[in-house]
């Protein structure tokens, strides 16, 4: 415990905005699975069925928010890694049922599988996308975003005791006796059992943040965030700036991967179309409107925004537009220079300098830099 | 043949027909740096040519010329942020050809940019470490699961940050934003930076920029402070001559991407070419 002294003198800004975040996530949990324990009908039924969606959806804000706040790429297919995480991972909890019989220790496999896919995927894609900057790169991402949907929508994947089968396009696998469908093109997994709980999700957003704070606070954050600020500095410092935007995009899809499952095994079914360009951009407005780079400002934006639609079910017909009348007036004011500096004031009062991460509003930074 | 096939040709090597002086103290030992025939088009721009220049182990060398003569292209073509049309870098006696920036880098040189290049966002701290980033290693894992490799790199990283920001006495800065700083901070930063990824050779691009008389003059003690400790080579362009005079031992000078001259700061200030050059052909008549 000698380091101890040393970590809490070293105590930065950084350090602290992670321990602000893991608290509000740790107390946010705590709070509702008090009111869940203590009152009848617990948090009331419109949220009970979204606490599993919140946290996979705060997971891929976090994930996003990896790759476009720190890594500085905007990505607009990550819903593709969720569905990749959704479908593999599900495949294999539904595949290991006799196996491992206790539900959250299949979760847990289900869940390190999806990510593992999501990871290589993720890798792969990478090695194209990666070699091209800004607008382009997005283009590509959100491509790959839209393959991986029409490819998923045609995948059939039986399981029988002769072993999987596996067809594409036509669902052409004969199954034996007992033998179940896993995933069955256009209409998607069947779920046996809805096995995520929302502790389950608890500890894959704590998880994330974890993860994504001790990785931005390293030696690779930094290589990864020097990369974004100056590529030609970068390199001229020895980083490879290549390697460094694959670590962080691999990371974002392995975690994209795992929010996926999570969300998969919630739902008593889903099809791949779920996860469309539309629900990539829905996390892009949770990463914007949170703060590039700012994961606690992710996290309460995934929520909110997550809970908003089904708060809104009482203006019925009018419900989006309610919601995007909401979504543009809470831009404007997070963008207002009196409350933003108000902020600031907030946050000065800590002690030292600006945050490592850039703020809201620095989108179009990449461009100057250019 | 077409200049294409002509920079395909791979070069020969050819001894330096170098007039260049190194220092007394280095000259029994094998040069840091050795260019011959280093050259690179634009088109049909010839932006440098026939470029020869041997640098010693421990030689503050000047490379001054008027504007758009190429001074910066060569720095462009040591770090091969472009690859050379043709001839040869030595680096400590090793070829750098198809090398990149990042190999180079590895490779023992550092360099300053002309237009400030620091991760402007990230605090001053953060830019010396990411300089630092090849010698104090540890894996991403390492990182992500805070293993003890981890806290033993970073505590290591942040005393080297600070001892290499205590060379231009900016360890009380360490957590501002490297964006905020003034203006000639910012250039002694990038310097820092540089020289914290351990180089044999700094390449400094106009230190001075910028900087009032009495910051001048103590950036050139600064860099024969570098130079003595590191004992590194330095090789810098700068437009102030009273820097390049002071503290270079060797100058070369540039004009249209061609050397015009070589030679001791005496010399060079005795030379009609390099007046010519910067001052212009005086009218007979």
């Amino acid at each position: 415990m000698s380091n101890m002294g040393k970590r809490l003198t070293g105590m930065k800004r950084s350090t602290r905005t992670s321990m602000a975040t893991y608290g509000m996530v740790i107390l946010a949990y705590i709070v509702i699975q008090l009111i869940r324990g203590l009152r009848d009908g617990g948090v009331g039924p419109l949220l009970e069925g979204q606490l599993i969606p919140i946290c996979a959806y705060v997971t891929m804000a976090l994930a996003l928010n990896l790759v476009v706040g720190i890594s500085g790429e905007l990505s607009l297919g990550h819903a593709g890694f969720m569905s990749i995480g959704a479908f593999a991972g599900c495949s294999m909890a539904m595949g290991l049922e006799s196996v491992i019989p206790a539900a959250p220790l299949r979760l847990a496999a289900a869940m390190v599988f999806g990510a593992a896919v999501a990871a290589v995927l993720g890798f792969l894609i990478g090695i194209p996308v990666l070699r091209l900057n800004g607008d382009y790169l997005a283009i590509v991402t959100l491509a790959f975003g839209e393959i991986i949907k029409g490819v998923v929508t045609n995948i059939y994947l039986g399981l029988d005791s002769a072993g999987l089968h596996f067809s594409f396009l036509t669902n052409g696998n004969e199954l034996l006796d007992g033998g179940k469908e896993l995933i069955k093109g256009p209409v998607g997994v069947m779920n046996s059992e809805r096995i995520s709980t929302f502790t389950a999700g608890f500890i894959l957003v704590m998880i994330a943040l974890i993860v994504i704070f001790n990785l931005v606070n390293s030696r690779t954050g930094r290589a990864i965030m020097a990369a974004r600020d100056n590529r030609i500095a970068a390199e001229s410092v020895g980083i490879s700036v290549t390697k460094y935007k694959m670590i962080a995009f691999a990371t974002s899809a392995a975690l994209a991967g795992a929010a996926g499952t999570l969300y998969g095994c919630s739902q008593v079914t889903f099809v791949a179309t779920k996860f469309d360009f539309n629900t990539s951009i829905l996390i892009l407005v949770f990463v914007v409107l949170g703060g590039l780079g700012n994961m606690w400002g992710s996290v309460i934006a995934a929520a909110a925004l997550t809970i908003l639609p089904e708060a809104l079910r009482q203006f019925q017909d009018y419900r989006m537009l309610v919601y995007a009348i909401v979504l543009i007036l809470v831009m404007l004011a997070t963008n207002n220079p009196t409350l933003q500096s108000f902020f600031a004031r907030l946050f000065r009062r800590g002690g030292d300098d600006d945050d490592a991460a850039p703020r809201k509003g620095k989108l179009s930074r990449k461009e100057a830099a250019r | 043949m077409s200049r294409a096939q002509e920079g395909r040709k791979p070069t020969k090597m050819v001894p330096v027909p170098s007039h260049s002086i190194i220092p007394e103290r280095d000259i029994d030992k094998s040069p840091i740096l050795e260019c011959s025939h280093l050259g690179i088009d634009f088109g049909g721009l010839r932006a440098v040519d026939d470029f020869n220049l041997t640098i010693g182990r421990t030689e503050i060398a000047g490379l001054i010329g008027p504007n758009g003569a190429g001074k910066t292209t060569v720095f462009n073509l040591l770090t091969k942020v472009y690859q050379p049309t043709r001839g040869t870098i030595l680096l400590d006696g090793k070829d750098t050809s198809g090398k990149t920036t990042v190999q180079i880098n590895r490779m023992g040189i550092a360099r300053t940019f002309q237009n400030i290049r620091l991760f402007s966002n990230l605090s001053v701290e953060d830019n010396v470490k990411i300089g630092l980033h090849n010698q104090e290693r540890y894996s991403a894992i390492e990182g992500v699961l805070r293993l003890p490799s981890y806290w033993k790199r970073e505590r290591s990283a942040h005393e080297r940050a600070l001892e290499l920001l205590s060379i231009f006495d900016m360890q009380d800065l360490a957590n501002h934003k490297a964006g905020s700083l003034p203006y000639g901070a910012q250039r002694r930063l990038e310097i820092v930076r540089a020289l914290a990824t351990n180089p044999s050779l700094l390449l400094l691009d106009e230190p001075a920029a910028g900087m009032n008389p009495s910051e001048t003059a103590e950036l050139m003690d600064n860099i024969v402070k570098i130079r003595d400790t590191f004992q590194i080579a330095v090789m810098l362009i700068e437009h102030d001559m009273k820097l390049v005079m002071g503290i270079c031992e060797g100058i070369c000078v540039l004009n249209f991407g061609q050397i015009i001259a070589k030679g001791t700061p005496a010399e060079i200030q005795a030379n009609p070419a390099v007046i010519e050059a910067y001052l212009g052909k005086r009218k007979e008549g």
